[in-house]
């Protein structure tokens, strides 16, 4: 793949923004269609279309397994984390009502940020799948 | 389209069918008024599974062996399943019916509720980060899981065999 | 605009049984994934297809809308779809070990080879 000028062309103008989208599907998700889900996989897919296309060593090189690894337990520990964060301050586990004064307003803080877990843990798992199978593909090779 | 899979011997076109076969059901679920879940079948099932398929396939091979056993026995199973689910569903509701039971259990209260309880406008997001919060904690868990259950498949034997080489 | 009937249950189990029929009949293994997924997606085009309510909209509120579908099934299903990848992703990373270990992915070959299954 890496002699193919257009798709090397066409791929650095489209990953900025499929990341930006991924962004915006991320935390625009209370308004439209979208949420962590969506979002981690469409970030995962701009990561794997770089790897596809300028080869496995480089996307390692922007985004090391090991920082992708420490994210997917980041992301599972934000969500309980949250939960958590309602025990301590007087009410049940995940509920959002007390994160601030106003109850809707502690919903949309809590919302944003499991969404947020979601996709971390999401984006992170498929970037490591992604990278368990391409890795290993080279080397039986 | 999936009868077409089932024919197909060569594994990189099934792949290319399954791809599309999902965007096709990403159609259907927009017709059905589910965006939210066309949106997620979309980008998973035409983009992140085809990938892996492709790259299960480059680790193996791609083009399975021709059956040895006649396939009578499964036919059989497969059609008397699917006539005693075919009389299962006659007495389902009809589609789009605004009384059915599924659409009376809790779904009037997430409609009519969420907008003042929880204040998010999409209530797919709110039902699924607030009201099932838990349940989409258990998910991402799975998911999770998944991820440690391939690391530990094919991202474990990769480094003992570098402390192989190593000594 | 869509039609009341059944016609969407027996998609479904046109759907289902083509799955079905690919994971019983078919020795090679990663065949047998792309039937699950197949079984898989059928059973989401049929929770899906529970939720629709005729004249109504995306459940997505808004002030020009009053009739919305059933949100719940929708929540079931995105995440199962997510689940569904992850899960699917792990079976082929056990296709591709069993690969290694024993040289095909046909399943009888995999017995014959192996006298303890």
């Amino acid at each position: 793949m890496r002699h193919h000028l257009v798709l090397r062309v066409v791929a650095k103008l489209l990953i900025p923004f499929i990341l930006v989208f991924a962004l915006y599907v991320q935390f625009h998700g209370d308004y439209g269609p979208g949420g962590g889900f969506q979002a981690g996989v469409i970030f995962a897919a701009g990561f794997i279309l770089y790897g596809l296309i300028f080869g496995l060593d480089q996307v390692k090189k922007v985004a090391p397994p090991v920082l992708i690894e420490i994210l997917i337990a980041a992301g599972l520990l934000l969500y309980a984390a949250v939960g958590v964060a309602g025990i301590l301050l007087g009410s049940t586990y995940l509920d959002y009502d007390v994160l601030r004064q106003d109850p809707v307003a502690g919903q949309h803080l809590g919302i944003l940020l499991i969404e947020f877990g979601v996709g971390t843990t999401v984006a992170a798992v498929m970037i490591t799948i992604f990278y368990n199978f391409a890795g290993r593909g080279r080397e039986d090779r | 389209m999936a009868l077409a899979i089932v024919r197909l011997r060569h594994l990189f076109a099934v792949v290319m069918l399954s791809g599309i076969y999902s965007l096709l059901s990403a159609g259907i679920f927009v017709q059905l008024d589910a965006v939210d879940v066309a949106f997620t079948e979309a980008a998973v099932g035409a983009g992140i599974t085809t990938i892996l398929m492709l790259g299960t396939l480059a680790l193996t091979t791609d083009i399975e062996r021709p059956p040895v056993q006649r396939q009578w026995l499964p036919l059989v199973v497969v059609l008397a399943t699917g006539a005693a689910l075919i009389y299962g569903t006659l007495d389902l509701p009809l589609l789009g019916d605004p009384n059915a039971p599924a659409n009376l259990h809790v779904a009037p209260r997430y409609i009519e509720e969420s907008g003042q309880e929880v204040g998010v406008p999409n209530i797919v997001t709110s039902v699924l980060a607030s009201y099932r919060g838990y349940d989409t904690l258990g998910e991402v868990t799975v998911i999770f899981t998944a991820g440690v259950g391939v690391l530990v498949l094919l991202g474990g034997t990769r480094r003992r065999r570098q402390g192989k080489d190593r000594t | 605009m869509i039609e009341p009937g059944l016609y969407n249950y027996w998609i479904v189990v046109i759907l289902m049984m083509a799955g079905f029929f690919i994971v019983m009949s078919h020795g090679n293994l990663v065949k047998k994934i792309v039937g699950l997924n197949i079984f898989q997606t059928s059973v989401f085009i049929l929770y899906i297809s529970l939720s629709k309510v005729s004249d109504a909209t995306a459940p997505i509120l808004d002030e020009a809308y009053s009739e919305y579908s059933n949100p719940l099934p929708h929540v079931l299903i995105l995440t199962a779809i997510v689940v569904g990848v992850a899960t699917s992703a792990l079976g082929l990373a056990l296709i591709v070990r069993i690969r290694e270990a024993y040289g095909t992915v046909e399943e009888d070959e995999v017995i014959a080879q192996d006298p303890d299954l």
